[in-house]
């Protein structure tokens, strides 16, 4: 919303700098985004007037020019200008002067001839014929308004308002108006705001200019109100009007619709104008449209309406779509004499829906969406109608026809100063918080407030306080802190993620943050089967592009475009981290499961199968989880079906890990070996345990004992390093493997795999003959298992 | 014998004087002092000598002896401090040669700061509860004082699954959830990924992360809001951050505010990074909107409680000087190991 200082000053007087005024105003609730004046960009540029002109002696089109600028001497310049004579003010750019986009004036010689400046267009000041409609677009700006020579061009011509850019929240639909913000501004400085009534002093009647309203949809329209204006003369409004629109950023037009935009800024009230002959039987229907109904708006575009949508018709065809624009047929053009002011009130989400629906958000529309007051629509119209007759436009009619069916009760709220100042903290006396309500319309009165219904945000105790609070001061207001000690820590499950985080930088694994929607294309680059429960993801109805179009159900390919997008950029040796969520559809009227993942991949010259397990292993051993089982995997399509692993713990899996197929490898662009990690982060908390207790250092000597063992190939070692495990029992201490090969001499299909194992007992020094028997029956457990003791 | 001793020791004191290392010396001690060192031999004649003579040659026999081991003993010390020093001299290196490193992986700068925060409110006693992203339409709008048709909804450009159903586009959510499961008083922080239809480009992504902060107890002030976000501030920004609120609108918040953090480059004259404001807003705040706290059933006649909102990505950007979001979601390696 831009705001013109020049408006402003209208209603409530405030010198101050642009500066002071800003911060205040953002201060008291009115965020300023910036402000600006018209006369920022143009400098050093005057009114000159034309003392002769001569011809150039070697240019046909150029003409020389003494000028008086208001100095010593008249200044000489040459132009190729052809609307000017003498005695002409003129827009002159002297030596050194800004004009619009910076464009830069100095003193030089044309075709031999000195020339002290420049004579300027309505253009290089950066304005319109709009905004002087006597000028002429392509020649020299000849200035017919009251004037010195010497005079800043800028003042003279009424380019010096201030305008400050408002960023207005959505519950404020009231400060989308010079009226609004101006209430703002005199609450914020303590000010006098004047508002006056308009006064309609010459209407007439007359029996012979009716239009007749129904409103059939009452339920999206409370309030439609429409006066009558006859002998209208359709011109340009004067230079004040248009100046005021101006700074606005709004393009002056005619006097009738200049009004309408006038009163909107001013009133935030939308205002339409029809021309009277155009109105069928001159009966305003206001009702929803025929399904299929067609309307050619005023910027000359179809729109197909349906029954959701409020139009205003007259007894053949609709005029308008209710709140958002004209249609064409009604218009105002240059022979209309008599015309149908409209203000009216129409239900925020109808206007919202509608709009949207046609594709238009206009001035109009988008303040309707903001939900106005009704109690609006009369000032506003009188308004108008003040303006018809300020500008001599036409006649007003004396006839109001006004259809309303809100409620109009105000809305009373409890004041208790001691409520709000128990809720702010603070000791603001009850006399300062009437006079601050007073000020932005709120009466007190026996222990309520009265809202004013331009105000439909207030509606609660805690309104009342923040009222109280934005003119009090927020900085004002002294700070302390909730009473109360709270001993606040992670949560176990939050501390067990911290700890797998740091394990994993300290494995060398950095952490990254994917987006958790993809492509469903991505599943066919990870192989998943047609049929695949995983395929049947959350869908996004409206998303940014397919792309991004589903929720996934596995982070495995967020992880695999990463690696991908770092392998493009030639980072040679990565290994990538994250714990993140995968989203499991459940059914369509229930959210789904979101399941915190840990997920590991990697490449490059360190990597293979055993070193992403041993990263995981450290992950499991440091998170206190033992008893976990390991088995070959074959089972998922984009792991390399002899080099993948699930870890179980009592027969539920909590992750896999492994060696990424070489066609998905293929279809990501990736390196041909990618090793990844994905493993439930809930399952891994829950079986995580914190029981550690100290065990004495050993007293008694070890005993190591290295056996090498030759079985098929097929044979698991886990499978042989549990069956030392259950055959030594307690005084096994360690078992590591240290060595596997296979070869020729070893014969097909078999392989040699070596042992070393350390046993200990807490209580005595183990005897020879005690561990040739555990030996034994070590050896022959094996032996029953398929590995045999290599001589 | 006496002459035989002395002879012994100065053949020894010669002899021990040109030892050139430990080896030799020690040899010397057998050679003299052992069990058949020459002093030894000498001591196993004493039987033949008489007893006034006996004890006098033996004092003399035991003080060449312990000369000769005192001065093995001096050898042996100067030899080995003589190798030390040679060793110590050939073992030099080149301390400016690289270190054998491990390779330590590196945190998202995202994890680095929302870690941070998250330790400022620990401090502060907040707990910290997460949930769930893709979320009902009641928690994300309805229960928070945004029905539907709201003009508030429009400026979420929201994603939805279904008409009930869609993706958080604000931890708000995390507020209802919070005060329905708990009674006050509550103190919670919820860090989180939300989402917006919105364009990728330099400042906007799709997916981005809130922290939502929530209090809710007997006697809550504004007050007490605004010295628990200066405290935190403070803590985040240092110490001589300087911040104001502002009166800002939401509609679950009344009174509602954002606040705005002084621009560290211009000191609040207005520069370029602050776009000329000279501040810089960092969080949306308010007091607990009474229609709020009654739709998760707690009775705003007794408890008061505030919110607030903040955007992660923003707050980082500006600490580590990154100016485009994307970087965050791209996880290059040569951008994360930076960190």
């Amino acid at each position: 919303m831009n705001l013109s200082k020049r408006w402003l000053d209208k209603f409530v007087k405030i010198d101050t700098s642009a500066k002071d005024f800003s911060e205040a105003m953002t201060m008291s609730g009115s965020k300023v985004e910036g402000f600006k004046y018209e006369n920022d960009e143009i400098k050093n540029v005057v009114v000159g007037q034309i003392l002769s002109l001569e011809k150039h002696p070697d240019a046909d089109k150029l003409q020389i020019c003494q000028i008086d600028v208001g100095k010593d001497k008249p200044l000489q310049i040459v132009t190729a200008a052809k609307n000017i004579k003498v005695e002409d003010k003129v827009p002159v750019a002297l030596d050194g002067a800004y004009l619009k986009n910076g464009q830069r004036i100095f003193n030089g010689k044309l075709r031999g001839v000195d020339s002290f400046g420049m004579l300027c267009s309505v253009a290089e000041l950066g304005l319109s014929t709009n905004d002087f409609p006597y000028a002429i677009e392509d020649g020299i700006f000849v200035i017919q308004e009251e004037c010195n020579v010497g005079d800043d061009v800028c003042k003279a011509i009424g380019l010096d308002d201030l305008c400050v850019e408002f960023e207005i929240t959505s519950n404020r639909p009231d400060c989308f108006s010079v009226i609004g913000l101006a209430r703002e501004a005199a609450a914020t400085y303590k000010k006098e705001f004047n508002l006056s009534k308009p006064q309609i002093k010459n209407a007439v009647a007359d029996e012979n200019l009716k239009v007749e309203v129904s409103v059939k949809a009452p339920d999206l329209c409370p309030c439609y109100c429409s006066r009558v204006v006859k002998d209208v003369k359709v011109e340009p409004s004067p230079r004040w009007l248009r100046e005021l629109l101006r700074t606005m950023g709004v393009r002056p037009i005619n006097n009738i619709v200049d009004i309408t935009n006038f009163v909107m800024l001013e009133y935030g009230q939308p205002m339409h104008a029809f021309d009277y002959n155009n109105i069928s039987g001159q009966h305003i229907i206001v009702r929803r449209a025929k399904n299929g109904e067609m309307i050619t708006t005023l910027d000359d575009t179809e729109h197909k309406l349906n029954e959701n949508q409020l139009v205003i018709a007259d007894e053949n065809k609709p005029i308008a779509i209710a709140g958002v624009m004209g249609g064409e047929f009604s218009s105002i053009n240059d022979n209309t004499n008599t015309i149908v002011f409209e203000s009216a009130n129409f239900k925020a989400s109808s206007v919202r829906k509608t709009a949207k629906a046609q594709g238009m958000r206009t001035d109009s529309s988008a303040l309707y969406e903001k939900g106005l007051d009704p109690n609006n629509c009369i000032p506003a119209l009188n308004r108008a109608c003040e303006l018809i007759e300020m500008l001599n436009a036409g006649t007003v009619i004396e006839r109001t026809v006004i259809c309303k069916s809100y409620n109009e009760n105000k809305l009373e709220i409890p004041f208790s100063p001691e409520f709000i100042n128990g809720f702010l903290g603070t000791e603001i006396t009850k006399d300062e918080m009437v006079e601050i309500l007073r000020r932005v319309d709120c009466e007190v009165k026996d222990d309520v407030v009265i809202v004013p219904t331009f105000r439909p945000d207030l509606e609660d105790k805690a309104d009342i306080a923040e009222e109280i609070a934005r003119f009090f001061g927020y900085d004002k207001i002294a700070s302390s802190l909730c009473k109360g000690v709270f001993a606040a820590n992670y949560t176990p499950y939050q501390s067990v993620k911290n700890s797998i985080a740091n394990l994993m930088i300290s494995a060398g694994y950095s952490d990254i943050v994917t987006y958790s929607f993809i492509s469903p294309k991505e599943y066919d680059k990870i192989l998943l089967d047609e049929n695949d429960k995983l395929r049947n993801s959350v869908r996004i109805q409206n998303p940014l592009g397919e792309d991004t179009s589903v929720m996934r159900s596995s982070v495995i390919p967020s992880m695999l475009s990463c690696l991908a997008r770092n392998y493009s950029s030639r980072n040679m040796n990565v290994r990538l981290y994250e714990i993140a969520k995968e989203y499991i559809k459940t059914t369509d009227d229930e959210l789904p499961d979101e399941n915190e993942r840990l997920v590991l991949g990697a490449y490059g010259e360190n990597e293979d199968f055993f070193a992403i397990k041993g990263v995981i292993e450290d992950v499991l051993d440091k998170l206190g989880i033992k008893d976990y089982d390991i088995k070959a995997d074959s089972s998922l399509n984009y792991m390399h079906p002899g080099r993948c692993a699930k870890f179980y713990v009592n027969d539920k899996q909590i992750g896999m890990l492994g060696e990424v197929h070489p066609i998905v490898c293929e279809n990501y662009n990736l390196p041909k070996r990618v090793y990844v990690a994905d493993f439930d982060t809930k399952a891994l908390y829950e079986l995580s345990k914190n029981d550690k207790v100290y065990k004495p250092l050993p007293k008694y000597p070890a005993v190591l004992r290295d056996i090498s063992l030759l079985c098929s190939v097929d044979v698991p070692v886990l499978t042989l390093q549990k069956i030392i495990v259950n055959s030594c029992g307690d005084i096994l201490e360690k078992v590591e493997l240290f060595d596997v090969y296979q070869s020729d001499q070893l014969g097909k299909d078999k392989k040699s795999v070596a042992f070393s194992i350390t046993l200990r007992s807490q209580n005595e020094t183990l005897k020879e003959n005690q561990i040739n028997d555990l030996m034994d029956k070590l050896i022959g457990n094996l032996k029953s298992a398929g590995a045999v003791l290599r001589s | 014998m006496k002459q035989q001793l002395e002879n012994i020791l100065a053949e020894a004191l010669l002899e021990i004087s040109r030892a050139l290392n430990k080896e030799d010396v020690e040899k010397l001690k057998v050679k003299y002092c052992g069990k058949k060192g020459k002093v030894t031999a000498i001591l196993k004649q004493m039987g033949k000598l008489s007893a006034e003579e006996r004890p006098v040659m033996g004092q003399l026999a035991n003080e060449v002896r312990s000369k000769i081991d005192n001065e093995i003993t001096e050898k042996i010390k100067k030899v080995k401090e003589e190798e030390l020093k040679l060793r110590l001299k050939n073992e030099k290196i080149d301390v400016t040669m690289p270190g054998k490193r491990n390779n330590l992986g590196h945190k998202h700068p995202l994890s680095i700061v929302l870690s941070e925060i998250e330790h400022i409110f620990l401090s502060m006693g907040f707990d910290i509860v997460e949930g769930p992203e893709v979320e009902y339409d009641y928690y994300n709008f309805e229960a928070l004082n945004i029905p539907k048709d709201h003009p508030a909804r429009d400026t979420q450009d929201t994603f939805y699954i279904n008409d009930n159903i869609l993706l958080r586009t604000q931890t708000s959510p995390m507020q209802i959830r919070t005060m329905e499961k708990r009674k006050p008083p509550i103190r919670i922080i919820s860090p989180g990924r939300v989402y917006r239809c919105d364009e990728v480009d330099a400042t906007h992504s799709p997916v981005f992360t809130q922290i939502e902060g929530l209090v809710v107890d007997k006697g809550i002030t504004f007050a007490d809001l605004k010295g628990t976000l200066e405290v935190f501030v403070k803590k985040l920004y240092g110490e001589d951050s300087v911040i104001r609120f502002r009166p800002h609108h939401f509609p679950f918040t009344e009174p509602s505010a954002e606040v705005d953090v002084q621009c560290f480059n211009c000191q609040g004259k207005g520069c370029r990074i602050c776009k000329g404001e000279g501040w810089m807003e960092i969080l949306g705040c308010g007091m607990v909107h009474p229609k709020v706290l009654k739709n998760c059933g707690i009775d705003p006649e007794v408890y008061s409680g505030f919110a607030l909102g903040m955007g992660l990505e923003r707050v980082v950007m500006r600490r580590y000087n990154i100016d485009d979001l994307r970087l965050f979601y791209e996880n290059d390696y040569r951008f994360l190991e930076q960190f």
